[in-house]
C-alpha cells in the first residue's frame, strides 16, 4: 500500500476547524483526516490556534445561575451521540453520511455506478464506482470538487491518486480521471454545486439523475 | 490541593505501566503542567467536581465572549456555554494532553456546538483516536506541547492588528476557505510536528488506520 501523497491544503483545514467549510466538503475532509495522520496533526494544530484565540478572548461575565445549573446537571443521565465506526473501505464520516446503511449503487452507464449520499443547493456528496481502466464521465463543475479515493486508484492530467489521496479541483480544471487497471476505483466525491457531465448524460436529463 | 511545583523526574522515570485506574490522582502528582491541564486531567481521571468548577470559572466567561463575537446573542451564548461545559464533563475521556491543549480541545467542542445549532445537522468529525488506557503519560511531550502553544500565542501577539483580526475572523468561522486561502502565513510554526509526536504515541491505532 502506497502512502498518502495528496493532502488537505491548510486553508481548507483551517476552515474545517472553524466550521466554515460547506457540509459536503466537511464530510470529505473528515474522511481524509480519518485516514491520514499527517492531516490529523495539521488539523489539531489549527485547533491549537483556535484555542489560543479563545484563551485571549475578552471574558464576558456569565449569569450567576449558570454555574450551579451546570454543576447540578453533572449526574443527569444522557444519551451519548452515536459513534460511526469504519466499515471496510468506508471511514466513519462516510458511514455517518450513509446513516449506517450499505452503499446503494445506481448504474450511470459504461459500468460506472454512483450512490448519492446527499444533494441539495449547498452541494452534494456521492460515492462513485469506476471499473478498472474506465474513465469517469467527462465533466466540469462550478466551484470546487473534492475526490477522496477509498479503493483502487485513478489518474488524471494532474497525477495519480491512491487510497486516502484527496484531489481538489476547481472550475478551471477540466479533468478526466481514469481508474487505473487492475482494480475498480471507489471514491467519495463532494461538490458545492451540481456537477455538469459533458458527454455521458445530456444536460437536460441531469435534474433527473441528480448529478 | 492542586500543587504545581516541579517534580518532573518522578513522572518521567516511572516506566512501570499501570492502568489509569491505579494511577495516582493527578492532583497528587507534582508537575509544572498548566492549571487547565491539571484540572482537565482531574476531571478525566478522577471525575473531580472541584476541578470542573475551576474549569468552568476559567472557560465559561471566555467562551461566552467568544461565542458573542461569533454573532450569537448573550442568551444564546449562555445556552451554548452550558452545552460546551457539559460536553467537557461527559467526553472528558476523549481528552489527550499529548495532542491537544485544553483550550484547543474546548475550542473544537465550541465550534461543533455552534455549527450543530446553526445548521441543525452534525458536523462530520474524523474517527476518534483514543489514547490507550495502559499508556503512561509522557510528561515531556505534554510540557512540550504547552511550550509550543505559548510560542504560538507569542506569534499571534506579534502580528499586526489587521493580520490578527483576519486570523481571529478565520477561526471564528467568519471567512470562507477561499478567503482564508488568500491570507498567507497562518502562524502554525512547529506546533504541527509537536502534535505529530503525540500522534506517534498512538501508533497501534495508527497502524490500523494506515495499513
Ligand atoms: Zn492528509
Amino acid at each position: 500500500m502506497s502512502a498518502i501523497t495528496h493532502h488537505v491544503p491548510d486553508a481548507i483545514l483551517a476552515a474545517y476547524a472553524a466550521g466554515s467549510l460547506p457540509q459536503a466538503f466537511a464530510v470529505a475532509v473528515a474522511s481524509h483526516v480519518s485516514l491520514c495522520a499527517h492531516c490529523r496533526a495539521a488539523l489539531e494544530a489549527h485547533q491549537a490556534v483556535g484555542g489560543v484565540i479563545l484563551e485571549d478572548t475578552e471574558a464576558v461575565a456569565v449569569s450567576s445561575s449558570l454555574r450551579n445549573s451546570i454543576l447540578d446537571q453533572l449526574d443527569v443521565p444522557f444519551t451519548p451521540e452515536p459513534v460511526y465506526e469504519r466499515n471496510g473501505i468506508y471511514p466513519g464520516p462516510v458511514i455517518e453520511a450513509m446513516q449506517g446503511r450499505a452503499p446503494r449503487w445506481k448504474k450511470l452507464g459504461m459500468g460506472v455506478r454512483q450512490d448519492i449520499l446527499s444533494a441539495d443547493a449547498q452541494g452534494s456528496v456521492r460515492l462513485l464506482y469506476i471499473p478498472p481502466g474506465q474513465a469517469v464521465p467527462d465533466h466540469s463543475h462550478n466551484g470546487l470538487e473534492m475526490t477522496l479515493v477509498l479503493h483502487g486508484s485513478f489518474s488524471d492530467e494532474t497525477g495519480r491518486f491512491g487510497v486516502g489521496d484527496l484531489e481538489i479541483a476547481d472550475e478551471t480544471v477540466e479533468h478526466t480521471p481514469v481508474a487505473d487497471p487492475g482494480a475498480a476505483c471507489i471514491c467519495l466525491a463532494a461538490t458545492d454545486a451540481r456537477l455538469r457531465f459533458n458527454a455521458l448524460v445530456p444536460r437536460l436529463l441531469q435534474p433527473l439523475f441528480r448529478i | 490541593m492542586l500543587t504545581q511545583t516541579i517534580d518532573l523526574q518522578k513522572l518521567v522515570k516511572s516506566e512501570k505501566v499501570t492502568p489509569r485506574r491505579e494511577r495516582k490522582p493527578v492532583s497528587q502528582v507534582k508537575t509544572e503542567y498548566s492549571n487547565e491541564t491539571i484540572w482537565m486531567l482531574a476531571v478525566r481521571d478522577d471525575r473531580d467536581r472541584g476541578a470542573f468548577a475551576a474549569l468552568f470559572d476559567h472557560f465559561a466567561p471566555r467562551l461566552k465572549g467568544f461565542i458573542i463575537k461569533g454573532g450569537a446573542s448573550p442568551q444564546q451564548a449562555e445556552e451554548i456555554v452550558q452545552d460546551v461545559m457539559l460536553t467537557i464533563w461527559r467526553k472528558a475521556d476523549m481528552f489527550d494532553p499529548h495532542r491537544a491543549q485544553v483550550s484547543a480541545w474546548v475550542y473544537q467542542i465550541a465550534r461543533n456546538r455552534r455549527i450543530d445549532i446553526a445548521r441543525k445537522e452534525n458536523r462530520p468529525m474524523p474517527e476518534a483516536l483514543k489514547e490507550e488506557p495502559e499508556l503512561e503519560p509522557d510528561a515531556s511531550q505534554i510540557l512540550g506541547l504547552e511550550q509550543e502553544t505559548t510560542q504560538l500565542k507569542c506569534a499571534l501577539a506579534a502580528l499586526k492588528p489587521e493580520q490578527r483580526e483576519v486570523i481571529e475572523k478565520a477561526y471564528l468561522g467568519e471567512l470562507t476557505h477561499q478567503e482564508i486561502s488568500t491570507q498567507t502565513g497562518l502562524p502554525l510554526g512547529t506546533i504541527k510536528s509537536r502534535i505529530r509526536l503525540g500522534l506517534q504515541r498512538l501508533r497501534h491505532e495508527l497502524k490500523d488506520l494506515t495499513q
